[in-house]
């Protein structure tokens, strides 16, 4: 099959690039112009001219890099033109607090770029929108079949049951720092658990963010603060980083957790020494990538960071157009 | 089947051997017969579906999955089975199948033929969830790898009914599955099997590496040759003679030649070897283990592999005989049983491992040294005063191999491992020149490893295959034969299997030298100057 050929999207190696605005989206360098996605580290690198984001991506990215120069806000569903003949509308994308998808406009020709997203409901951040393209970049994380998250609350349900059977013990949830984090404890919260949570330090300013932003999470408190007594049978979340750090060794013997979808790899929870694997994850597992792709329906998908190949496949299986992106720097080893 | 899944994922997840002590011990006492007993005889390598193949799951899955997926899903997961229970399609909310129990499924297993198990087999996995599937394909394929040895077993069980380990073990290999009797008699239900009468294993007794720089006292201890074949228990009883392997497998099939040896009841401890004309040391003695190897795996024997390569026994020990029981005695007293029994023996199948007579320690370490029989591995040093006791005794036995051989090879080829090393690059074929490479000479592979290095080393081996890579072939990566790894390993043989002429015995990296160019690496002609056969 041919491939589309919009000369006024080009996918580079180090982002996508809107040739008549000269602007890029999630750059994974310094650039004039950028249209972020979301506030992932490698989606949001800071040093750029112009920040154009939702109002809650550029407040992370201003807890991340201290400054807000050049950010220009929009919000869901509002259109920004670009320049060139371009515009941008922010779609939510339902990956983590703030994270949209961007549809972009060019003669009456429609692109979305996805960032990273998910289908699931997710009670800190908007759901996922349908929308309407000739081109979809979608992302592929989890692209290949053997990835199917289970439903969060059977994996909460672990999570909980865990505690009761070992009162003595304190469960520690690796969990990446903005996003899984708070959906674990809003979780944990909608599921009635109302004792308090203790944080990881790095944690807490983002949690207070989330806060900032409407998201209820309940009673906090920093591990650093707390007597390791009054710690057993509860919760204590950290960045995955921090699981087998000396830094864990304040904690009462704990049961190392581990938030993400690649723990539905037996051996990818053995080598990170997880006891207690919990398939959660922000991004869309094989069945959401597809059903997606048949739900938006282009008339081309571009796949990017992830399992492409997988993914490429099922679209010639199905006879759906589709090429592969080589974009560097997205890694989501902690999903 | 779910509390059994349950068990393995358990198990999978737990690292400490405390932990899984506890687990399987849990499992064992609260699970009742005869699931229990097929559990342990599962997580212990001990039943065999021959229906059920790793073939068959790959042949089920080509049903139901695109090749290329399957292809790249395998290849991620780094396990069949896993990959298999993760991609079987389930059938849509039915919620109202009733998953089968472990002792069913083993039935269900057993029944299967090559020509039923495509129908079969497909209906045991719809009636279960991935976990489940998982459990049941490890099961059925006789994999399960999740870090049980059968030791770790027997001590949970000792451990779950508060019964002395050794006994455990020697009753359990006189058992077949489900073990309903060794169940009754560690809950005083029944009185101790009784396996007079039949040829079982007895659990062998192992020796400690000498420690580097460590001296013993040949007054106490007796030197005797660490002969490089397999170890073996020679069992006879009840009229019938079996083969058993160090892990207690019964290797009777594939030596016929050894059934009708031994005369009278006994168990013996020896070195199983097949003679070879072309050996240094005595006439008729020992092959390198290349010869032996022909022998291995096999299900029936030719006649032309039983006369080409006759297998005969060099004798360690005597543990029972005729009925008595002599591994309380002192390994000087068994050994003067042992040689007195060599004039009753046939010579064709058995021969006596003999004493390595030093005037000293250091000249015994001379003797060590001296030895260029390739089939002498090393030293073997046995406390005089020594019973016969099951698994590693500190201070009772130890072994002394020879040292290692080292060769410099260059990194050609890389592979992702499996299991633990799922994902990351740790098979490794490496190579020799096969001349000058400064005149244009080539890279020969001679051999393949995946280990010998550390967690941290891997992560480096890894990234630099990553970075190196310039070709790919599916699952393999060609580098650019930058990285010189030092090899060690056992020996070395003519091979006709190999481009490079040579096969290698045993071999690891040694060290991971970084630092070394390539071109300096050792060229095939030095390695085939260590071959001895």
């Amino acid at each position: 099959m041919m491939a589309l050929e919009f000369s006024w999207i080009r996918p580079e190696p180090h982002g996508i690039h809107i040739v008549p605005a000269d602007v890029w989206v999630d750059p994974s360098r310094p650039v004039a112009r950028a249209l972020v996605t979301h506030g992932h580290a490698d989606h949001a690198r800071g040093g750029h001219g112009e920040t154009i984001a939702t109002p809650a991506t550029l407040a992370i990215m201003e807890l991340r890099y201290n400054t807000r120069d050049g950010a220009v806000s929009v919000h869901y569903g509002e259109s920004i033109a670009l320049g060139g003949g371009v515009s941008a509308t922010f779609v939510p994308a339902g990956h983590v607090l703030g994270s949209a998808q961007v549809l972009l406009e060019h003669a009456g020709e429609r692109v979305v770029v996805t960032g990273d997203y998910k289908r699931r409901a997710d009670p800190t951040c908007a759901p996922f929108e349908v929308t309407a393209c000739d081109i979809f970049i979608t992302e592929a994380t989890f692209g290949l079949p053997v990835f199917t998250h289970p439903p969060i609350a059977q994996e909460i349900g672990k999570l909980r049951d865990r505690l009761a059977a070992e009162p003595d013990r304190c469960v520690l949830v690796g969990a990446y720092a903005l996003g899984k984090a708070q959906r674990v404890i809003a979780e944990l919260r909608a599921a009635g658990h109302h004792e308090p949570i203790y944080l990881h330090g790095a944690m807490e300013k983002m949690c207070r963010l989330y806060e900032d932003f409407g998201v209820a999470l309940g009673e906090l408190r920093l591990v650093s603060d707390a007597k390791k007594d009054a710690m057993r049978g509860q919760v204590a979340v950290c960045p995955p980083s921090a699981l087998n750090d000396r830094w864990s060794r304040r904690l009462p013997d704990p049961v190392t957790a581990m938030a993400s979808g690649w723990m539905r790899v037996r051996q990818r929870a053995r080598q990170r020494g997880v006891e207690l694997p919990l398939v959660i994850s922000d991004h869309a597992d094989w069945t959401e990538l597809t059903t997606t792709i048949a739900e938006v329906n282009p008339a081309e998908s571009w796949i990017t960071h992830g399992r492409e190949e997988a993914l490429l496949r099922w679209c010639q299986l199905n006879q759906r157009r589709a090429r592969a992106l080589a974009l560097v720097g997205y890694e989501d080893e902690d999903d | 089947m779910q509390r059994f899944a349950a068990l393995v994922d358990a198990l999978t997840y737990t690292t400490g051997r405390n932990a899984k002590l506890a687990l399987l011990a849990h499992y064992l006492r609260e699970t009742p017969d005869p699931d229990r007993g097929w559990a342990l005889a599962a997580l212990t390598d001990g039943l065999d579906f021959p229906a059920v193949k790793a073939s068959t799951i790959r042949n089920l899955m080509a049903e139901r999955v695109d090749p290329l997926l399957w292809t790249l899903s395998r290849d991620f997961v780094g396990d069949t089975a896993e990959t298999a229970s993760l991609l079987w399609p389930e059938a849509p909310g039915d919620d109202a199948v009733t998953p089968p129990t472990v002792s069913q499924v083993v039935e269900m297993l057993g029944n299967m033929t090559r020509a039923t198990v495509m129908s079969e087999l497909p209906k045991l996995l719809d009636r279960l969830d991935a976990n489940g599937r998982y459990a049941l394909i490890k099961l059925a394929t006789g994999a399960m790898r999740i870090g049980i040895s059968a030791r770790l077993a027997k001590t949970a069980f000792a451990q779950a009914f508060d019964v002395p380990v050794d006994e455990v073990e020697e009753y359990w290999h006189g058992l077949q599955p489900p073990y309903a009797p060794l169940f009754a008699w560690a809950s005083g239900a029944a009185p101790a099997p009784d396996l007079a009468e039949l040829p079982t294993f007895r659990p062998f007794m192992l020796a400690h590496p000498l420690e580097d720089g460590a001296v013993v006292d040949l007054a106490d201890y007796a030197a005797e040759w660490k002969w490089d074949g397999i170890r073996v228990q020679l069992v006879r009883a009840g009229e019938e003679t079996r083969v058993f392997s160090r892990s207690g497998d019964d290797i009777s099939a594939s030596f016929p030649d050894l059934a009708d040896a031994l005369p009278f009841p006994a168990v013996l401890d020896g070195e199983l070897l097949v003679r070879g004309s072309h050996q240094g040391g005595e006439d008729g003695g020992a092959a390198s283990f290349n010869a032996l190897q022909q022998r291995l795996g096999r299900k029936s024997v030719s006649k032309k592999m039983l006369a080409d390569c006759p297998a005969f026994l060099r004798l360690y020990d005597v543990l029972l005989l005729r009925g008595e029981d002599l591994r309380e005695l002192p390994w000087s007293a068994r050994r003067a049983r042992l040689e007195a029994l060599m004039g009753v023996l046939p010579d064709r199948r058995f021969d006596l491992s003999q004493l390595v007579e030093a005037r000293d320690f250091a000249h015994l370490a001379q003797l060590r040294e001296q030895a260029r029989d390739a089939a002498i591995e090393g030293l073997m040093l046995k406390r005089r005063d020594s019973p016969y006791v099951a698994g590693r005794r500190t201070g009772l036995w130890y072994k002394w191999k020879r040292d290692p051989l080292l060769v410099d090879c260059v990194l050609m080829y890389a592979q992702r491992g499996s299991g633990k090393r799922s994902s990351f690059y740790s098979d490794f074929t490496f190579g020799c020149w096969d001349g000058d490479p400064e005149q244009g000479a080539e890279l020969l592979p001679v051999g393949k490893a995946y280990f010998g290095f550390t967690d941290e080393e891997l992560k480096q081996l890894d990234r630099h295959v990553r970075q190196h890579t310039v070709n790919r072939f599916g699952p393999v990566r060609e580098t650019d034969k930058s990285l010189v790894f030092e090899v060690a390993f056992d020996s070395v043989h003519a091979s006709k299997r190999h481009k490079s002429g040579l096969a290698m015995r045993f071999p690891r990296i040694h060290r991971i030298r970084w630092d070394k160019p390539a071109h300096e690496a050792d060229r095939i002609a030095a390695l085939a100057a260590l071959v001895r056969d």
